[in-house]
Order: C-alpha cells, then structure tokens, then sequence
C-alpha cells in the first residue's frame, strides 16, 4: 500500500485542466506518501492522453482501454478503477471534484472500503495518516477530516485548490487490462449550452453581478441599467437563470461562465457559494454587497459593504446621475 | 410504482456561533433548518411524474434520516405533494458520514422497492455530494448524478435523462431503471404549498423506523459504517474584506470611488 493514483478526467477528446490540479496535488504530497505517483488514462484509445498527463511529479501512466467508454460512463469506469486499485492497493486515489467524479467516486470508496472525503482543498499527511480539510455550513467553517483504519484514501479536489502540474516528466506507460464491464447507461447526445448572443463574460473587465439578493424578478432590469450606465457587464448567479430572469449566458461560475477578464467584479445579493467562486474569486478587486455580514463571499472579496442591495443600487444612481 | 425522494433538513448558522463542546461540529442551538434546497427540485420532479400518470399508479415516498425535530422537514414535503413519510432516527448513528446515512437510506429502498430513487445534487449547507450516489452503489443500480433534466414513464425499462456538466454543456443519456438520479437546481419549478395541503400534511402520520428495525448490523451503522470522520471543526483565520461603513449613501458614494480607482 503506498503510492498516488490520480484518475484523468477528459471530455470529448481532451484532457480537463482539473487533472492537471490533481497531477499538482499528487507532486505536493509524493514525498510524505512515499511511493510513485501514477496517472490512470480510461478511455477508448488512452494512449491519446499520455503526452497531456506526462507532466510534473508522474512515474507512471497506465492506459486502461475500454471500447465503450467514449464517453465518461461511471458504471465502465467503476469497474476498470476498482480492478486497478485491487492491484495496486495506493495509499492516495485522486480525482477533480467534478460532475462526473460525483457519479464514481463513491462507487469506488464503498467497494474498495477507502477512506472518502469530497470538495477538498486541503491535503496533510500526520503521522503517516492523511488528513483532508474541506468547508462546511456555507462556507463559514473549516472542516478537518480523517480515515481511522482506513488503508488507503479517496478524495476529490476542489477545483483551483491545488496549482496545476507544469513541466514535462518522463514516465513509463503500463497497459492495464480491466476486464469486462457492463454499461448501464447510454451516451445519446452532447448539447452545447446556448449561444451567449452577445454577452461576454468570459471577455469582459469589469463585472456587476446579482444573485438572489435581487428578491423579485421586477427588479432585475433596474441592474440592467446600473450596469450600462457603469460601463459594466451584468452577470448573476445561477438561481437568476434557472428562473428565466436573465439568459444562462449570465450566468458566472462551474455551470456558467468564467470570468477569466475580469478586473472588477461587483457581487451584490450573492452568498458566496463554492460553485459560484469557481467562475470569479481570483479577480482582484472584488467588491461585494450583502446584507449577511457572515456571509462567505466577504472572506475572497476585497471590499465589503453590508447593506441592502436595493438601497445601495439605488444611492449609485442617485449619484451618478443615472 | 413508487419514487423514494430523500431529503435532508440542512443548517445554515446564526449570525454568532458556538462550536460544540468536543470541538467536531456546530452547537445546534446556534443553527436553523429546512429543507435542502436541491431536495425541493427532486420532490417536484417526483410529484411531476406522478402527476402525469393515472390517479395511483404512482406513490412518491419521502424519507429522513435525522431527530424528531425533522418531522418539520417531512411535512414539509408531504404539503408539496408527498404521499407518505418515514423518518429513520438517527440516536443511534452518532459518527455517521454521508455514506453511513447512504447505508440506512439504501436498506429503506430495499423495503420499498422504489422505480425511482431521486436525491438531491448535494447539500446546501455541507456539499458533500455523496450520499445519492452511495446510495445507488449500494444497491448496485444504474445511477447519474447532476440531472437537469428527466423523461421517465413510470413502468419502462429505462429513462432518457440530461445531465448538466462543467461550463453548461449537457449531455442526453438513456439510463436502466430502477435507478438513483440526483436532481440539479433549475430542472423545474417547485410548487408552494396551500395552505389546505399545509394543514393535511399536519394531520399525517409519520412512519418511524429505528436503524435496527432496517436490518443494518453494528459494523454498518454509524461511526461503523462510515468512511470518514469529522476530527475538528474551526472558524477560519481567512482574509476578510475592507469593509466600508457609513450610511448607504457614504457606501455607495465610496463603492463609486473604489469603481474610478480601478478602471483608472
Ligand atoms: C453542479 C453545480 C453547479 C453549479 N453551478 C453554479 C454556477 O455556475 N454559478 C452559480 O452562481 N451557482 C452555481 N451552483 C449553485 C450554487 O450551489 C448556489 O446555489 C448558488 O450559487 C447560490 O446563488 P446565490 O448566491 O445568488 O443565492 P443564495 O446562496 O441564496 O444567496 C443569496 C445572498 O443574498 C443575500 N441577500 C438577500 N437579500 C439581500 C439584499 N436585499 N441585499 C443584499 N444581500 C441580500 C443573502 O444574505 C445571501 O447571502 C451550482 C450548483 C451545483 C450543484
Ligand atoms: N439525512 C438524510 N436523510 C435523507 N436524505 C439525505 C440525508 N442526507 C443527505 N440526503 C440526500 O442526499 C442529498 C445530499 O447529498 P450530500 O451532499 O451528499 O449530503 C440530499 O439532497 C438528500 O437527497
């Protein structure tokens, strides 16, 4: 029992970026682990993937192939992962905590009988054991958590909690036969989300963004306006979409936007969820109005004023002339 | 036919907050509860189906595990439309993590025999994510997690579900029943509860069960049963915003300033 196992996650022929965060956490802890670090490659043809996972701390890729599994399908992947970890017995199993670790991840920890953590984004070894720190009631506390008896440890990692692999490594590629597997779903089609008709989150520097805070739908549109006479972008959370009161193309964070320009993000009514951070905590100047002083988003914002979000808009315009 | 929709009372923290005294959680008394959010959109998608089916050929069954005081949480979901509530106690769970709850929630499928078992995506207050998907590997069934969108005829062999990933991309899958899904925000619009059906839900009982009564033996119950343990909890030393005070004029009168600044 000693090494890490780090999963790749990849989508429609390319490797997700979080495995580079988790190839990157892999390298912090190789040396308190002790053992190799190895990158598990489940795909219909892997070796597609070597060269994106040859990065960093890795000693070792293994290619599992598996005609079927075009496309993430958690039964298929269950099954190849737990046959690697019967063999293999690591000490540290890695995945991004993404969507599609949701559907294996504790498939895989009930039947391997490993210690299971979610969202972590802090990893320690004591004493030889690991102990993994994630959030809890919203973000207002920091959570400490460990495996007693457990031989080895699964967790999946927060994304933009562990900076990413970089540099090209030289490991040795292992075929892995998994055996065979049964689907149990079917991959019918994939829909990208719909076109952004003109909205650029992803492009724009400065941001003004409204979450629930907003209260009623009538209100929307007065921010609308805010943000045109500031010379912003509007943004939101996804509450403000999934209502209808704003388009999807909004929407900042995992399921929506990146704001990957932005210089000034202005978040009013908006708690500070970690979904919604993903899309926006390392802007730089981040302002954020709400009402709940405790609130999380106070704890990545740069400036703070608790307050209304209604009155608050309402003094700018004032003053602005607007 | 029925669907199991399992719901969770989830806390969100007063204002100021004491730990508890062994350090591992939150003191109860400084927190309030209600229903999941994401539980409310699986309760819905839940009570859809059954409403597009004949009168009675659907049965959708709420369960928690969790104190008396849970009870709340029931009702609550039976005045949106659930026909019948069973609480499992949790006394006797002490240490139980996501998948011990998985455990408990697993065997009352088995008792039911559910097409259908809808969890929430994850918690509002923890976002562990876990549960729903533990609890469909434990019963070994099909499962998909993040579903924003389910076309199910009670009855057939499999169900045509979208599942909503990174970045807003969606992708259509056909899945086998009976299966777990995990129901995202957004996959409908849940309903208010009248106040007629408030009250009737007030007069309907709630099925208790204890642990034992499900057939979960010692090793899988509790700290037993569970992969994890909560070793401290601790309020965070963390950066902390400048914050602006004053009236909301001085506020917004500085949030403007703060706007030039920037932009130069
Ligand atoms: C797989 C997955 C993907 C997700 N992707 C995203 C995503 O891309 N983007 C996203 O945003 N969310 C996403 N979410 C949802 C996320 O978990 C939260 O539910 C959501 O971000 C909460 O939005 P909010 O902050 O607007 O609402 P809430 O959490 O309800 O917060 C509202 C805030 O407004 C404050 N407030 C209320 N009234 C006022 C007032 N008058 N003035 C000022 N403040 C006020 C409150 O104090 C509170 O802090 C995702 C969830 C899942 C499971
Ligand atoms: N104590 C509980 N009783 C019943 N269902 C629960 C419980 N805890 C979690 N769940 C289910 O699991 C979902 C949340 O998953 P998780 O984030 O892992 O806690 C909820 O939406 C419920 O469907």
């Amino acid at each position: 029992m000693s090494g890490i196992l780090v999963l790749a996650e990849h989508r429609r022929g390319e490797l997700r970026a979080a495995t580079l965060e988790a190839i990157g956490a892999a390298g912090q802890l190789k040396a308190a682990v002790g053992g190799e670090v190895s990158v598990a490659v489940i795909a219909a043809d892997p070796s597609a993937f070597v060269p994106a996972v040859s990065v960093g701390a890795v000693d070792e890729v293994v290619t599992i192939t598996a005609p079927e599994a075009a496309t993430f399908e958690p039964h298929l992947y269950e099954q190849a992962l737990n046959g690697l970890i019967a063999a293999r017995k690591p000490a540290l199993v890695l995945l991004p905590h993404s969507v599609d670790s949701w559907a294996l991840a504790p498939a895989v920890a009930i039947a391997n009988g490993l210690g299971f953590a979610t969202d972590v984004f802090g990893l320690q070894v004591e004493d030889g054991a690991i102990v993994a720190t994630r959030a809890g009631y919203q973000e207002k506390v920091f959570v400490e958590i460990d495996f007693p008896g457990r031989e080895g440890v699964l967790v999946t990692l927060r994304g933009g909690a562990f900076e990413p692999a970089s540099g090209p490594a030289q490991p040795r590629v292992t075929p892995f036969e998994a055996g065979d597997a049964q689907r149990r779903s079917r991959h019918l089609e994939w829909r990208d989300p719909p076109a952004t008709g003109g909205i650029d989150i992803p492009g724009s520097p400065f941001i003004l963004s409204i979450g629930r805070g907003v209260g009623d739908e009538a209100n929307v549109s007065q921010f609308l306006e805010l943000a045109e006479g500031l010379g912003a972008t509007l943004g939101c959370s996804r509450p403000i979409a999934d209502n209808g009161w704003l388009p999807k193309a909004r929407q900042v964070g995992q399921s929506g936007q990146l704001a990957a320009k932005c210089n000034l993000y202005v978040a009013m009514g908006i708690s500070g969820s970690v979904q919604h951070q993903w899309g926006m905590k390392h802007v730089e100047n981040i302002i954020a109005v709400n009402k709940d002083p405790e609130a999380s988003i106070f704890s990545i914002a740069r400036y703070g004023i608790v307050g209304d979000m209604l009155e608050i808009a309402e003094e700018v315009r004032k003053q602005k002339g607007l | 036919m029925k669907i199991l929709v399992p719901v969770k009372r989830v806390a969100s923290l007063d204002d100021e907050f004491e730990l508890r005294d062994d350090g591992r959680d939150v003191d109860p008394d400084f927190c309030e509860f209600d229903l999941n959010e994401f539980d409310e959109y699986a309760l819905e998608t839940a009570v859809l189906i059954k409403e597009s089916a004949p009168e009675g050929a659907v049965e959708v069954v709420v369960l928690t595990i969790g104190p008396d005081d849970a009870d709340d949480t029931l009702r609550k979901a039976l005045a949106k439309g659930a026909d019948r509530a069973i609480r499992v106690d949790d006394a006797d769970l002490g240490d139980a993590d996501r998948v011990a709850i998985a455990r408990a929630i697993a065997k009352v499928a088995e008792r039911e025999e559910p097409g259908l078992v809808l969890c929430g995506a994850q918690s509002s207050d923890f976002g562990h994510a876990q549960t729903g998907m533990s609890v469909a590997a434990l019963l070994g069934w099909p499962r998909v997690a993040v579903v924003s969108r389910l076309d199910y005829a009670p009855g057939t062999a499999t169900a045509t579900v979208e599942r909503e990933l990174e970045g807003g991309l969606v992708e259509r899958l056909e899945v086998e029943t009976p299966a777990v899904l995990t129901i995202q925000l957004g996959i409908n619009t849940p309903r208010y509860a009248s106040l007629r059906a408030i009250k009737q839900a007030n007069a309907k009982a709630i099925e208790s069960l204890a642990p034992a009564d499900l057939g979960l033996s010692a090793g899988e119950t509790g700290g037993a049963g569970a992969l994890s343990r909560v070793r401290r909890v601790y309020v965070p030393e963390r950066g902390k915003s400048e914050m602006i005070e004053g009236t909301p004029a001085q506020q917004a009168a500085r949030l403007l300033e703060i706007i030039e600044e920037v932009q130069g």
